[in-house]
């Protein structure tokens, strides 16, 4: 199975190296040459320089035949984007796409794009956290 | 006419100025740049809002739900002018939207997401200079996107195949069409009995794709 990881940062990286100890065939895709040293010193996987929004640093990195792309680059709208050039151009079936505003994720979520929200997930847990705190004293006998 | 103006570099700034000037129109400006904002503000007064238009409840604020005739998505972010326009006109439901483009390479992204029409410097630059110092024989004037047609300028050379034949015995590509002939600064729509001649600037119009077919027809020997 093959995977691309687009935005290689702290998200993107250790997607990249968790699926690469689960037997995908991953490639990462950043900008900044820096990233690649986020998958450390003995990265097997494929790395290409470049923009996501560059359609032909996309086709390079093996868009067309990848199994699963996941988008993970530090700017919402640029994440949307390239979603919805991969599931649309490409016709990619799993687009995976991190947006950090819980809005645009709903808005796009709803029009048929796997949006994954990270603040909306911390806002639940820390939601739960506090409520423990709650429910504790309560549980504590008199 | 309330028009929304999202991006208050040169190009929103200048554009929002001329919306007013006729005092007919209501105009919001959106900026996230404080820097920016503040500057604006002077100019623009209440008209002009800070924060970042593609955040829905900026959009909110500046009065996205009425909703307004046209929203212009002009920042110098292609994903930015990318995202707005599919909330304006996707959540919203405002029927004119205009996005600018930055990077003419991302253009096929707003074709791949229907937005249209888009504005772009570069392309309109180019096509100027392609047609005030005209590299190729066959230059683009304008795009008709929608319509799928695009208007050409073709020059006809001394010996070229069509110099000489009138337009009815042209044996032009299918979804083409000769549109006028100007001739030693005079032009005349091109009708079947217009004859060619070497020197005669011919517009056309056409199907994309199609101009290969054309060139053979009016100017390969």
């Amino acid at each position: 199975m093959k995977a691309l990881v687009i935005g290689c940062g702290r998200v993107g990286s250790s997607i990249a190296l968790q699926l690469d100890r689960e037997g995908w065939d991953v490639t990462a895709v950043d900008e900044k040459e820096e990233a690649l040293s986020r998958l450390g010193d003995h990265w097997n996987g494929g790395f290409v320089l470049g923009h996501g929004m560059d359609i032909e640093v996309l086709r390079q990195a093996g868009i067309e035949d990848a199994d699963a792309v996941v988008v993970a680059t530090d700017g919402d709208n640029t994440n949307i984007v390239i979603g919805q050039v991969a599931q649309q151009r490409f016709d990619n079936q799993c687009v995976v796409v991190r947006v950090l505003d819980p809005a645009r994720a709903e808005f796009y979520r709803r029009r048929g794009l796997r949006t994954i929200c990270p603040t909306s997930v911390a806002i639940d847990v820390l939601l739960d956290a506090v409520r423990a705190c709650e429910i504790r004293p309560a549980e504590a006998p008199a | 006419m309330y028009i929304l103006v999202a991006g208050g570099g040169k190009v929103g700034a200048n554009f929002a100025r001329v919306l007013l000037q006729d005092g007919k129109r209501e105009v919001t400006l959106i900026e996230q740049r404080r820097d920016r904002f503040e500057r604006l503000e002077h100019e623009f007064e209440h008209q002009v809002l800070l924060g970042d238009a593609t955040e829905i409840y900026v959009l909110e604020r500046a009065g996205i739900a009425r909703p307004p005739e046209v929203v212009a998505a002009l920042t110098g972010d292609d994903e930015d002018n990318l995202i707005i326009s599919q909330l304006a006109r996707e959540k919203y439901g405002v029927p004119k939207v205009i996005a600018r483009v930055n990077d003419p390479r991302n253009q096929a992204h707003f074709d791949l997401l229907g937005i249209s029409p888009t504005v772009s410097a570069t392309r309109g630059l180019m096509a100027l200079i392609e047609h005030e110092v005209p590299e190729h024989d066959l230059v683009h004037l304008l795009e008709l996107r929608k319509e799928n047609l695009e208007i050409v300028e073709v020059m006809i050379d001394q010996g070229a195949p069509a110099a000489g034949k009138r337009v009815e015995k042209l044996d032009l590509p299918e979804g083409s069409r000769l549109i006028s002939i100007t001739r030693n600064g005079h032009s005349e729509i091109a009708v079947g009995a217009t004859e060619l001649q070497p020197g005669d600037q011919v517009l056309a119009i056409l199907q994309p794709g199609k101009e290969d077919e054309l060139r053979r027809v009016l100017l390969k020997t």
